[in-house]
């Protein structure tokens, strides 16, 4: 079934990352939402004005979906509000890949007690559902800075994909070329980050991008819960006051519920397509089917 | 069947190789004595011998299965209560390292309301038997004095967190569970049919539908279907099916009621089915596009034999097999999503009532619950791996656990 592996490589690396369509729609979606959180304030700027004679306005030219309680515009709430939830969900997922990364390949590597006891700590970790154990420490600590709640998400969260990182290096420290590593005595941090890690590069940037959407998961959740405090505007918080509000109860207040969970949903949609082109990429003996 | 047992060939082990004669016997046999010698253990070690119900227990399931499934498994239990002995240590500790104690709540909550300093500080006094001042290690050697005893403390209402928990729990596991065995057996099913018909319109739609239920977060789902099901085209009444049960009809094993219970659960079941149910059908699409292109399927198809024999004995089991794991781990996960979705509905289980006592700093309460789940996923897991031993014969024989 699968193509012999040489007829897709001499193409570059753009052919190959754009032959998925789905993957490519998916980047267009990321790349989107990403351009829209970092140009909106600077062209709308980056406070909502309240418009107290219009609250729970519906949809309208002057607001295309409508206003909140306080006469805000919902639109422009959307445009301004993804900053806290892209910085906490890239934030997170790169503190939880370098955890896992530099965690297992040690493991993996050295094996003996290190194996053991990072191997019996993952376990440990592992067991308490993570969004449980982040819900607890962000309520109990209120936190309120993304740059911590990014920290808390992921120091939290890297046992399952450093299990995951030590299997690869378990595989991949049989292979000649660390063995011609080794041999030439090049050192343990060499080998394992110079030789081994970036040979599965491909691997870890899938793996990162699952990182992000379960730190946004879990980011989200907590505002949906009201644990934390609504400091600010994000969508989290948004989803939290129109619930709190009942807005989806009426007709016009229907807006401010479903634009946040539009916009959040389309953004977890195109992580997980990206993916596809990522896989694609890296792992040509997926693709078929 | 039996012929797989007979290691032929291997060397012989230095193990613990328990009752050794027993072991031809076919797998029902052998589960059902196992589980006779467990209890009878646990009796006997808990009326005879004298010890704690919890500990009896420990000790009656660890002698168990040491002596009948051999040193494998019995290593794997010892690492379980391991786990489960460092998560009870991590959470006392991280609990009381954390800022924020139930007095000062209490407080702060009553001064809110107006009433004066003095007068909160005596009334949390005279209410709480929580003692901050105790040192911390003798507040930990009660602690997991009172686990080995089988009890877990009170809450801050004075209800013991035992008590507690059994009142919710069994909700969630009656939601949990349902919607769990819905969506493995509808996603393994619908991911055997993408796999067979891969490449069709089919295989096109469903992985379509499945990657978009795979990435939206499940308590969004439960927002989608409150607002646009149930009050924009109106197709339920979403205020009449929130709770667990309707108030006035009478918890009991008669009709009324586990139909009652049945149509509240709807809608939490219907949100873990819609937000799990995706990604079965694509990992096992996945799994069982692997097997399908193994040469035993081959050399099946070229003896002739049946596609639906082929599909049940080959494909089909061996492309669960690998997924079998992942159950377990995931019913981890949907209770930890079920704090969402139950807070959403107003579902009366383990999730409220973890939300709450987050809320209300309730420290007994919080460990209690964080323990019952960690213990739930630590003896899933184990469960999956005595699973896993009874449906791949090799690591029956080989006692080792398989690569992959």
């Amino acid at each position: 079934m699968s193509a012999p592996p040489s007829a897709a490589r001499p193409r570059g690396l753009i052919y190959r990352l754009t032959r998925n369509k789905v993957g490519v729609a998916g980047f267009v979606m990321v790349a989107g939402i990403i351009a829209m959180t970092l140009i909106g304030p600077l062209v709308m700027g980056s406070t909502v004005p309240s418009d107290a004679q219009n609250p729970w306005a519906g949809v309208s030219a002057a607001h295309p979906f409508g206003t909140d309680n306080t006469g805000k515009d919902i639109l422009h709430q959307i445009i301004v509000g993804g900053g806290p939830v892209l910085m906490v969900g890239f934030g997170a997922a790169a503190i939880t890949t370098l955890i896992a990364v530099a965690l297992g390949s040690l493991a993996a590597y050295l094996r003996g007690w290190i194996d053991n006891t990072l191997l019996q700590l993952a376990d440990i970790v592992m067991t308490v559902p993570q969004i449980v154990l982040i819900l607890v420490m962000a309520t109990f600590f209120q936190l309120t800075s993304p740059v911590l709640l990014a920290v808390l998400i992921g120091c939290l969260s890297w046992p399952i994909l450093m299990r995951s990182i030590r299997a690869q290096v378990l595989s991949l420290k049989e292979r000649e070329f660390v063995e011609a590593a080794r041999l030439l005595d090049l050192g343990t941090a060499r080998v394992v980050f110079g030789e081994i890690v970036p040979n599965m590069a491909g691997y870890i940037l899938i793996n990162f991008v699952i990182a992000v959407t379960n730190a946004i998961y879990a980011l989200v959740g907590m505002y949906v819960l009201g644990l934390v405090p609504l400091a600010g505007h994000n969508w989290g918080i948004m989803i939290r006051k129109a619930w709190t509000f009942n807005a989806f109860a009426t007709a016009d207040g229907v807006p401010y519920m479903m634009a946040p969970i539009a916009v959040i949903a389309l953004l977890q949609l195109g992580l997980i397509m990206l993916n596809r082109s990522l896989e694609e990429v890296f792992n040509p003996r997926l693709s078929e089917g | 069947m039996v012929a797989t047992q007979t290691e032929t060939g291997s060397p012989p082990r230095r193990r613990l190789r328990g009752l050794h004669a027993l072991r031809s016997l076919p797998m029902s046999v052998r589960l059902a004595v196992w589980l006779a010698a467990l209890v009878g253990a646990f009796v006997l070690l808990w009326f005879a011998v004298g010890l704690p119900p919890v500990a009896a227990g420990v000790f009656a399931v660890g002698i168990s299965v040491t002596a009948w499934w051999g040193e494998y498994f019995a290593m794997r239990v010892l690492r379980a209560y391991f786990v489960v002995f460092a998560v009870a240590t991590g959470v006392f500790f991280m609990l009381r390292g954390l800022p924020g104690n139930p007095i000062d709540v209490y407080i702060a909550r009553l001064t809110a309301e107006g009433v004066p300093y003095e007068e909160a500080a005596a009334s949390a006094a005279a209410f709480y038997s929580f003692n901050p001042d105790t040192p911390l290690w003798q507040q930990y050697l009660e602690y997991l004095w009172g686990l080995a005893n089988g009890d877990f403390g009170t809450t801050l209402a004075r209800i013991p967190v035992l008590e507690k928990i059994g009142y919710h729990l069994p909700w969630t596991l009656f939601s949990v569970g349902l919607a769990l065995v819905i969506s493995v057996s509808v996603g393994l099913l619908l991911g055997m049919i993408m796999a067979y018909l891969r490449g069709g319109v089919f295989d096109h739609a469903m992985a379509t539908i499945g990657s978009i239920l795979h990435a939206i977060p499940n308590y969004l789902l439960a927002f989608i279907i409150v607002s646009i099901g149930g009050v924009q085209l109106g197709l339920f009444n979403y205020h009449e099916m929130r709770g667990t049960y309707t108030a006035g009809v009478v918890p009991g094993f008669n009709l009324e009621f586990i139909q009652d219970a049945l149509f509240h659960a709807t809608l939490p079941v219907l949100t873990y089915v819609l937000a799990t149910v995706g990604t079965w059908a694509l990992i096992m699409k996945a799994s069982t596009t692997q097997a399908l292109g193994e040469d035993f399927v081959t050399v099946a198809r070229a003896r002739g034999l049946g596609g639906g024999r082929i599909g049940s004995m080959y494909v089909g089991r061996n492309a669960v097999l690998p997924l079998v794991a992942q159950i377990a781990t995931q019913a981890g996960f949907v209770v930890g999503g079920a704090i969402f979705v139950e807070k959403i509905f107003s579902y009366n289980g383990i999730g409220i009532t973890l939300y709450d006592s987050i809320a209300d700093r309730d420290y007994a309460l919080v460990q209690g619950i964080l323990l019952i789940i960690t213990i739930t996923v630590v003896f899933a897991n184990l469960l999956a791996d005595l699973t896993y031993g009874l449906l791949d014969p090799r690591i029956r024989t080989t006692g080792e656990e398989a690569a992959g």
